[in-house]
Parts: C-alpha cells; sequence; structure tokens
C-alpha cells in the first residue's frame, strides 16, 4: 500500500511587483479626479490635449471625454516636418472615436526658426526644443479656449526622467501620472482605445525610427516591473534575487538616481523663515 | 434611534460655502430629522490645509454655536440632535485634529465631548505632526443614546484603541475620517477602501459595537477622499454604505438591543474583560498600569 500523498498548498513568492490595475474602476477614479480638480476647483469645464497619436495622450483624451463630455475637449495635433504620418492619423483615429474637438498646427516654422541659429543642435536638443515648442502651443490654446491643458506624463517615463524638464511636465492638471505604462496599455485596453495606439512600439517621434525602449535600453514591461520593487524600497540586490538582469536594475536605479532634480520645481536659495513651500506652506487647492 | 452621516465634500478652506452646504443637507435632513448627525473629518475646511490649519482652527466652542445655529435655522429647530463634527481645534494656539460631540436643545447647546486625535499619521503623504498637537486620551463619554467614544482616522487603525474604548463601556464607536484613497489594484474596490472595511466590522463584531463611519469626499490636490461613509452593526454587518464618490447622506435606523443580543451571542468583550487584567500584569510590557516613577530619579537611588 503506498503512502497518501498529501495536497500541498504553497504561496507565492513575497515582495513581487504589483502591478494589478482594476482598470475599470482607475477610469471611474480618475473621471471623479478630473472632474473635481477642473470643474469643482478650477471652475474649468474644458480641457485641451496635445494628441500625439501614441497611447497616453490617447487614455488621457478617453478620460477628459468621459468626464467632461466630447464637446469640452480639444485636441491639439502638433506635427514637425520629420513627424511620422502614423502620429498624425492615429491622433486621428481618438478624434473620430470621440467626437472631440481637433485642431492642427504645425510647429516646423517655430522650431525651425530657432534652430537656423543653431545649426549644429544634436537630435537631443533638437528633440526638446520641439517639446517646448509644443508646450508653448499648447498653453496659448489654453488661454485662447478657456481650455485647462492637461498633463500625459506616466509613472514610468517621469521615474526615468524620460522628458523635457518644463515641456511635458507642464500642464497643471495630470490623470495618469501615477500610472506605469504596462498599466496605462490596460488602462488604454479598457477604455476602448483603437488597437494600433496600443499595439504600437511607443515614440516621443522627435527623430525617425525613434523608439522609447531602444532610447531607454530596456523593455517597458521589465522596467515597470524594476521600478515598483525600487519605489518598495528593495536593494538592487534583492531586485535581482527576483530574477531580474543586473543590469536593468543598474539602468533603471541611475535613471531614477539621476533625475530627481526632473520631478521638482527649481531650487531656490532660502534666506529667511518665510521661504516659500519651505516655511510658507500652502496646499495646491487652497 | 435614527442616524445619519452626512458625507462632507468641502471646498478646500471655504468655510462660509462649506457651512451653506451643511445647511442645505440640514434642511435635507429636516424632513425625518435624525437624532444623531455625524460629519467626517476636517468636514468643513477640507483635510490637507499645511500651515493653513493656523488660519483655519476653531475654537470648539465657537464651532459648536455656529453648527447649532446652522441646525436652528435650516434644520428641525424643535428637534433635539447629537452632532459630531471632526475640525481642526485651536485651544489658546495648540493645535489638534479634533472632533466634538455636540447636543442641540431647543434653546441651548452643550459640548458632551471634545475626542483630540492621538495618532497623528506623519509619513508618505501625511503631514499632521508638523502642524498639529496629538491627543493624550481616548475617553468614553455618556450620551442619551449610552455610552460612546469617538475616534478619529488612524486613531482606529491601532487595534488597541477600539478595544479599550470598549473595554471602556463604549456601545457605538463614531468614526470621523479623511482618507486618500490609493491602491487600484484590488478587484472592485480601491485596497485602502478594502482595508478599512476590513478593520471597521472586525472591530464592530469582535466588541459588539456599532460603528458609524463618516469619510469625507472628493479630491484634494490629486489626491481623492474615499467617501464610503456606512454604519456597521455589533455583528459586524454593514447596513448601509455611502458610495466612494461625492457628497451624499447616509441614514439608518439602530436599535440598542441589538449589542446586547450580538454580544449574547458572541461573547468576546466579556471574555476580554475577564483575561485582560491578567494580561496587563505581564511584566514584559513595556508600559502598564504600574506606579511611574519621576523620570529624573535614578533607578537605584544612593542610600
Amino acid at each position: 500500500m503506498s503512502a497518501a500523498v498529501l495536497p500541498v498548498v504553497e504561496a507565492s513568492p513575497s515582495g513581487m511587483p504589483r502591478l494589478g490595475l482594476d482598470a475599470a474602476l482607475a477610469a471611474e477614479w480618475l473621471e471623479a479626479f478630473l472632474c473635481d480638480e477642473l470643474v469643482g476647483r478650477r471652475g474649468i469645464a474644458r480641457a485641451v490635449i496635445g494628441l500625439s497619436g501614441g497611447v497616453d495622450s490617447a487614455v488621457t483624451a478617453y478620460l477628459c471625454a468621459r468626464a467632461l463630455g466630447p464637446r469640452n475637449v480639444w485636441a491639439i495635433r502638433m506635427p514637425y516636418r520629420t513627424s511620422s504620418a502614423d502620429s498624425l492619423a492615429h491622433a486621428q483615429l481618438v478624434i473620430d472615436a470621440l467626437g472631440i474637438n481637433e485642431r492642427t498646427i504645425d510647429i516646423s516654422a517655430a522650431v525651425d526658426g530657432y534652430l537656423q541659429y543653431e545649426p549644429g543642435a544634436d537630435p537631443r536638443r533638437r528633440g526638446n526644443v520641439m517639446a517646448r515648442a509644443r508646450m508653448l502651443v499648447l498653453f496659448d490654446q489654453s488661454a485662447k479656449l478657456e481650455a485647462l491643458p492637461i498633463g500625459t506624463g506616466n509613472k514610468t517615463e517621469r521615474l526615468l526622467g524620460y522628458f523635457t524638464w518644463h515641456a511635458d511636465d507642464t500642464p497643471p492638471v495630470n490623470p495618469i501620472g501615477d500610472l506605469f505604462k504596462t498599466q496605462v496599455w490596460a488602462l488604454a485596453r479598457a477604455l476602448g482605445v483603437p488597437a494600433p495606439i496600443v499595439e504600437k512600439a511607443p515614440s516621443a517621434d522627435l527623430e525617425a525610427d525613434q523608439t522609447d525602449e531602444a532610447d531607454l535600453g530596456i523593455r517597458y514591461p521589465r522596467a515597470d516591473a524594476i521600478l515598483s520593487l525600487v519605489l518598495e524600497g528593495y536593494r538592487d540586490a534583492e531586485i535581482a534575487a527576483r530574477g531580474f538582469a543586473p543590469a536593468d536594475v543598474a539602468l533603471v536605479r541611475r535613471r531614477v538616481d539621476s533625475t530627481h532634480w526632473k520631478r521638482h520645481l527649481p531650487t531656490t536659495a532660502m534666506v529667511s523663515n518665510t521661504a516659500i513651500n519651505e516655511f510658507y506652506l500652502r496646499p495646491v487647492d487652497y | 434611534m435614527k442616524v445619519a452621516i452626512v458625507q462632507c465634500k468641502p471646498r478646500k478652506g471655504e468655510v462660509a460655502a462649506n457651512l451653506a452646504a451643511l445647511g442645505d443637507a440640514f434642511a435635507q435632513l429636516a424632513q425625518d430629522p435624525p437624532d444623531l448627525i455625524v460629519l467626517p473629518e476636517a468636514a468643513l475646511t477640507g483635510y490637507f490645509l499645511e500651515g493653513a490649519v493656523y488660519d483655519l482652527a476653531f475654537e470648539s466652542g465657537d464651532l459648536a454655536g455656529r453648527i447649532a445655529a446652522l441646525w436652528r435655522a435650516r434644520g428641525a429647530a424643535r428637534h433635539p440632535v447629537d452632532i459630531v463634527a471632526g475640525f481642526y481645534e485651536n485651544d489658546g494656539g495648540t493645535y489638534y485634529n479634533a472632533a466634538l460631540y455636540l447636543e442641540i436643545g431647543d434653546a441651548a447647546e452643550r459640548i458632551v465631548h471634545v475626542h483630540r486625535k492621538m495618532f497623528l499619521p506623519t509619513y508618505g503623504v501625511f503631514d499632521e505632526e508638523r502642524f498639529l498637537s496629538r491627543g493624550r486620551s481616548l475617553r468614553t463619554f455618556e450620551t442619551r443614546f449610552g455610552t460612546i467614544a469617538m475616534l478619529i482616522c488612524e486613531d482606529t487603525w491601532h487595534a488597541i484603541m477600539p478595544t479599550i474604548a470598549a473595554i471602556k463601556g463604549a456601545r457605538m464607536l463614531i468614526v470621523p475620517s479623511a482618507s486618500p484613497g490609493r491602491g487600484l489594484g484590488g478587484d472592485g474596490e480601491l485596497e485602502s477602501v478594502a482595508r478599512w472595511k476590513e478593520l471597521l466590522r472586525s472591530y464592530a463584531c469582535e466588541h459588539g459595537v456599532y460603528i458609524l463611519y463618516a469619510g469625507l469626499a472628493g479630491f484634494e490636490g490629486g489626491k481623492g477622499m474615499t467617501g464610503t461613509s456606512c454604519v456597521i452593526d455589533p455583528r459586524g454587518e454593514t447596513i448601509v454604505a455611502a458610495p466612494l464618490l461625492g457628497a451624499a447622506i447616509v441614514r439608518a435606523s439602530i436599535d440598542a438591543r441589538e449589542i446586547d443580543l450580538a454580544r449574547a451571542s458572541l461573547p468576546l468583550l466579556g471574555d476580554l474583560q475577564a483575561v485582560l487584567p491578567d494580561l496587563l500584569r505581564d511584566p514584559a510590557l513595556p508600559v502598564g498600569p504600574r506606579e511611574r516613577e519621576p523620570l529624573d530619579t535614578p533607578a537605584s537611588a544612593p542610600e
């Protein structure tokens, strides 16, 4: 007679990345956030979004359309002469699906107007000029339309410093800035963002054939998993012990640690007992 | 006994507008006046105030007078009511996160008790102890509805607080709260909300107490307060709950007899009363009901 084999129940390993998202709840929560922050607090019922054709701004447009109604949302497409044709076409998919207002403003003349004096500018500088030109347009359209600019930066790019300071990060309200890129994808699928936008390789589209993941040197799912463990306080060796390549962990850690400044306002010399945001402390909604 | 919770969604720092909105809620409640009304933590100012707490804190008597006047003007003037309100308190230049229990009669009102929050969250998004002093005692107090204790938000996250309240005789716990929601990885519910529900139901069931939980609502600078005001019966069942988002009124009829029946069927509180003295006699406990020595007296004084 063979020995009885007992059923075994075993716990999953602890301290694994927590990236799950209840997308329906997230959508409800972020819509309420937009209503409260725009209509409730600022008395502004309109939003203006730089619609790039990528998934972040698409999700933001969907959330704004649901929160404010499509007629209160303005999508601004701002191509440069080297921008991919797909970007315009994908933005159009969002505009058509939601029935939001649209305007296309080519930034080539504005960008080239400056860059003619800096013909030697490398791609990174040229990209930053484009990003800042887009922010100039977005804020001017905000004033014209009496609509609040809405930010589209996600948590992954904010943590990796993969954005232009005082450009992509300037809008006063951002619904997706605490969502990792992989969570934005999950939310996009739940919201019904058109598949070509969700499935394409993310790109800042500042240079030909550019992709985020090639620029960063790591795929988003892996970066998000490592980032989530970094934020929970795990050390590099502890993260590597969970199955991540030490080189990937080091890359993510280096990018986070070298970009803390990008997630803050400018450093101001403190010389008094009433220094703003040091001693004189008032919440943003006061 | 009819109870109501007003799940407020205040405009940050706009006390007059928030009182006006409370007056509207009182007018709505006056159609069928409750015996007890509970408001959330920081109900008339919003929760995250930073240094503005010094501009907006109330002297407790002043706030009591304003709420009583509002009830008489907009509520049911002839209907006596008890009101609990969470507020920032200015006590002669010392500031607290507090809740007052107010009895309002025909012509006069009386503050029955002011509880000052003991556990001030000061980590992550929270910064209370930077601006506020902490309360030093957890009291139960007598009302026309029996013995009650108030716990404010994080007070309730320490199991010893409802335990002490129940041991001291509380049959109802009133919990004004302001909880910024987080954790979207759950299943249909924010993780922070699920945690609250688990705690409250567990305490109600363990001690055989009613719990009235009043949650602040609305987003404050990106932080969304998770409403979900509710009434939990002494068996641990949630008998009514407000939505996660937005202002709302929660109403319930509760019966003190349910407390007796719940305690008879699950006499955990009685068991605790019997065992607690032994537990507290344990010399290994870092604190206990021992006589305190003056701090500056050496442990073994020279002869």
